[in-house]
C-alpha cells in the first residue's frame, strides 16, 4: 500500500514529499522499465540482434573511414577495438537520450489519464539503452578475446564512466522530455545533436587527435571523458583520461541535471494539458 | 473525505482549430517577441475558459456521489484535478487516502504484451502494489473471463475482452477514494449488469468514498445516494439522487429550448437543427427525429440514440455498432421509429444522442424531446400514462371463463 495520509491539491503544488513520492513508486518505475525492454524487440524480424548490429557496422565504417582513410593515430591498439570501445558508451548515451527526450510524447496517454510522479517517464526510459549496452557489452569480451587484449585493474572504475555517460543523457533527456511537450520542435533537435555529437565525441578516433591545447576544452564535453575512460579501464594504460576536464565536465552535467529537474518540477504539472 | 474550496480551472482557447494544442517554438518567440513590442498577440485575442469556476463540496468517508452534468458542464476536470492529473488554476482540494481514478479503462495496456502482462502493468499503473496484484490475480482472470488468452497479445483480443479484462483489473482495485467516469458504457449488456453489481460492492459493501460520473441516471441512481449537478463549471445542485436527478431533467429540457445546438469542443463536432415530430402514419404516429452535423471531424460518425423517461429509466439505447448507421459533417442524420405510439406509452420522453469515432466524441440529453398524446387504450375513458403505467402500452387481451373441475 503506498503511503496514506492528507493530500493537498493546490496551484503549482508538489513541493512537499516530491522525493518521497517518487520513491513511493519505484514499482511502477521498474514496470515501466520492464515494459519498454519487453516490448522494443517485439515485432522484429532479428528481434534482440539489432543491440549489436548496429555497434558492429558504426565499427565497421568508422574502421574504414577514420582508420584506413584519415589515417588517425590508433594508440598501438588494433583500430577496430578502439572504435567499438568508444562506440559502446557512445550507442547507450544516443539511445537513453532519444528515448528519454521522447518518453514523455510517447505516452502522453498515459499522462492525460493517470497520476503518477511524471519524472518516472523520462529516467525509466533509459533502462532499455542499459540493456542494449549490455548486450553489446557482450560482445566487446568476444572482440578483447580474439586480439587477445586482457583489460587491467582499471576496469574497475568502469562503473564511474557509465554512470558519467546516464547522467549526461538523463540531464539532457529531461529537458527535451519537458520541452518536447510543449515545443515538437525538438522532436527534430534532438536526431541532430546527436548525429553531430558521433563527430564532435571521439568515437572514431582517440581524443588524442586533438591537439593538446585544445584539449581541456575538448574536455568539456561530458563523452570525451566518458570515452575515453571507457577506453582506458577496457584497453589499458595506454590511453589517458584528462581527469581535470572530466570532472569539470560531470560538474557542468549535474547542474544541467538540477536546471533540467527544477524546469520539470515547474512544467509537469501542464503536462496533461498540453501534451 | 475530500474537500474542495473554491476551486477553478482555466484554459486557454485557441481559435484556430487546425493547431494542436502544443505550440511549435517559432510561434512562441513571435509571440514572445510582439509581447515585447507591445503589440496585441494571438495570445491575448484567444480568450481564457473556465472549465470550473468556485467550486465547493465535501465528501466524507464513505459516500459514494453521483456528478451529473451536460456535455462541458466541467466534470471531466473536475474528476482530473481531484485525480492530480491536471492542477487547479485557484482554490484547493484536501483529501485522505489512496486516489485510483478510472478515466478510461485500458489506459496504459499495451498492444504487444499478453493479458498476464497487461493486468500487471496495468495494475501498477493504477496503483497497485506488485504483491496486491498478484493476490488478485486469479479473481481479476476470474472476473474477465479470458484464462483461456492469458499468454496471447491482447492486440489479438476482441473489443469485448480487451475491455473486460481492462475493467476488470480496475474494479479489484483497493483504493479509498475510487473515481469512476463512464465505465459502465462498455462491453454487452451482461458484462455491464456484472460491473454494475461490482461497484454496487464496492459502494455498499467495503464502504469506500466513490465519485461516479454517468450520463445514466439509473445507473446513478443505483449506486448513490447523493448526486452533486455542476453546470458551465458551478454546482448547481447538490443533495439527494433522486431530487437532483429531477431537478437536472427540468433544467435539461429547459436549456434545450433555448440554446438551439450542442458543440463539444474537445472533439470539434456538433448538431443543430435538431427536430422531432409525430407524423401520423399507417393508422397511428411514427416517430422522426432529425440533426444536422457540423464541425471539422473528418470522415463517417457513428450515431447511437437512447430514449429514456423523464426521470432518467432507459427504454430503448441503439449505438451505431448495432445499427452500422454513420453520417457525415454537412449531413443531415435522419431516424425513423414507425408506429412510435404502439410502442411507447403517452408521455415524455427524453432522446440522448451521442455521436462516436473510435471514441466517444459528445453525448447529449434533452436536446431533443418528445411527447406521445392521451391514449385510451382500452376505451374505457382511463388515461394511460408513462408516469404510472410505465414505458410500454401492452394492450391485454383479457378473457374470462369458468373452471371446469
Amino acid at each position: 500500500m503506498r503511503k496514506d495520509g492528507e493530500i493537498l491539491i493546490r496551484p503549482g503544488g508538489t513541493a512537499e514529499r516530491y522525493w518521497s513520492e517518487i520513491w513511493a513508486y519505484r514499482e511502477l518505475f521498474a514496470f515501466f522499465a520492464w515494459r519498454d525492454v519487453t516490448v522494443r524487440y517485439k515485432q522484429t524480424f532479428l528481434g534482440i540482434c539489432w543491440a549489436l548490429i548496429q555497434p558492429i557496422v558504426t565499427m565497421v565504417v568508422f574502421t574504414l573511414v577514420f582508420g584506413r582513410l584519415a589515417k588517425m593515430p590508433a594508440e598501438g591498439l588494433p583500430y577496430p577495438i578502439l572504435v567499438y570501445a568508444g562506440v559502446l558508451p557512445w550507442q547507450f548515451f544516443s539511445t537513453a537520450l532519444s528515448g528519454c527526450s521522447g518518453s514523455l510524447v510517447s505516452n502522453a496517454n498515459l499522462l492525460r489519464k493517470i497520476y503518477f510522479p511524471r519524472l518516472i517517464i523520462p529516467v525509466s526510459s533509459t533502462v532499455v539503452a542499459l540493456v542494449d549496452f549490455a548486450i553489446a557489452f557482450v560482445l566487446l569480451g568476444v572482440l578483447m578475446g580474439w586480439y587477445g587484449i586482457m583489460p587491467g585493474p582499471e576496469i574497475v572504475a568502469l562503473p564511474i564512466f557509465l554512470l558519467g555517460a546516464m547522467l549526461t543523457s538523463i540531464a539532457a533527456g529531461i529537458w527535451f522530455a519537458a520541452l518536447n511537450v510543449k515545443f515538437r520542435d525538438f522532436r527534430f533537435v534532438v536526431p541532430f545533436v546527436i548525429q553531430l555529437g558521433v563527430y564532435l565525441s571521439p568515437v572514431g578516433f582517440p581524443s588524442s587527435a586533438i591537439p593538446d591545447r585544445y584539449r581541456f576544452l575538448y574536455g568539456m564535453n561530458p563523452m570525451v571523458g566518458v570515452i575515453d575512460g571507457f577506453r582506458w579501464c577496457l584497453l589499458g594504460g595506454k590511453i589517458s583520461v584528462n581527469w581535470g576536464a572530466f570532472g569539470c565536465s560531470m560538474l557542468l552535467v549535474l547542474i544541467l541535471l538540477a536546471l533540467g529537474i527544477r524546469h520539470f518540477r515547474r512544467v509537469e504539472n501542464s503536462f496533461a494539458d498540453v501534451v | 473525505m475530500i474537500l474542495a474550496e473554491s476551486l477553478g480551472k482555466r484554459y486557454i482557447l485557441q481559435h484556430n482549430p487546425d493547431k494542436a494544442s502544443y505550440r511549435t517554438l517559432r510561434e512562441s518567440l513571435v509571440s514572445g517577441a510582439s509581447r515585447l513590442l507591445r503589440r496585441p498577440t494571438d495570445e491575448q485575442l484567444r480568450g481564457e475558459f473556465w472549465a470550473l469556476r468556485d467550486v465547493a463540496f465535501r465528501i466524507d468517508e464513505g459516500e459514494a456521489v453521483g456528478i451529473i452534468g451536460h456535455n462541458g458542464a466541467g466534470k471531466s476536470t473536475l474528476l482530473k484535478i481531484l485525480s492530480r492529473i491536471t492542477e487547479p488554476t485557484t482554490g484547493s482540494v484536501r483529501l485522505r487516502g489512496r486516489v485510483a481514478s478510472l478515466l478510461e479503462v485500458g489506459t496504459g495496456f499495451h498492444p504487444e504484451l499478453t493479458g498476464r502482462e497487461n493486468v500487471y502493468l496495468n495494475g501498477s499503473i493504477l496503483g497497485m502494489t506488485r504483491q496486491e496484484i498478484r493476490a488478485r490475480f486469479d479473481q481479476i482472470v476470474q472476473f474477465a473471463e479470458v484464462e483461456r488468452f492469458l499468454d496471447t497479445p491482447v492486440k489479438k483480443y476482441s473489443s469485448g475482452m480487451f475491455v473486460r479484462l481492462a475493467f476488470s483489473v480496475a474494479a479489484h482495485l483497493e483504493p479509498e477514494v475510487l473515481i469512476v467516469d463512464e465505465v459502465l458504457s462498455v462491453g454487452d449488456a451482461a458484462f455491464q449488469q456484472k460491473c454494475l453489481e461490482r461497484m454496487k460492492e464496492v459502494v455498499r459493501g467495503e464502504g469506500r468514498t466513490v465519485l461516479f460520473v454517468s450520463h445514466n441516471m439509473a445507473a446513478i441512481r443505483l449506486l448513490c445516494p447523493r448526486v452533486i449537478t455542476l453546470d458551465k463549471g458551478g454546482v448547481v445542485g447538490d443533495g439527494e439522487a433522486t431530487a437532483v436527478i429531477e431537478q437536472y431533467m427540468d433544467r435539461v429540457l429547459r436549456r434545450a429550448a433555448e440554446s438551439p445546438e450542442c458543440y463539444s469542443t474537445a472533439n470539434r463536432v456538433g448538431f443543430r437543427n435538431a427536430q422531432s415530430a409525430l407524423i401520423p402514419a399507417d393508422g397511428g404516429l411514427s416517430l422522426q427525429l432529425s440533426l444536422d452535423i457540423f464541425g471539422e471531424q473528418q470522415g463517417p460518425i457513428g450515431i447511437g440514440i437512447e430514449i429514456t423517461t423523464q426521470d432518467g429509466t432507459r427504454v430503448s439505447t441503439q449505438g451505431s455498432l448495432m445499427t452500422h448507421f454513420n453520417a457525415s459533417v454537412g449531413e443531415r442524420a435522419i431516424f425513423t421509429a414507425p408506429r412510435i405510439d404502439e410502442l411507447l406509452s403517452p408521455g415524455r420522453y427524453l432522446v440522448t444522442v451521442w455521436f462516436v469515432k473510435d471514441k466517444m466524441l459528445l453525448r447529449e440529453t434533452g436536446m431533443l424531446s418528445f411527447e406521445l398524446p392521451y391514449r385510451d387504450l382500452y376505451g374505457t375513458g382511463s388515461e394511460l400514462n408513462v408516469r404510472h403505467h410505465g414505458p410500454v402500452p401492452i394492450r391485454w387481451n383479457a378473457t374470462r371463463e369458468a373452471i371446469h373441475a
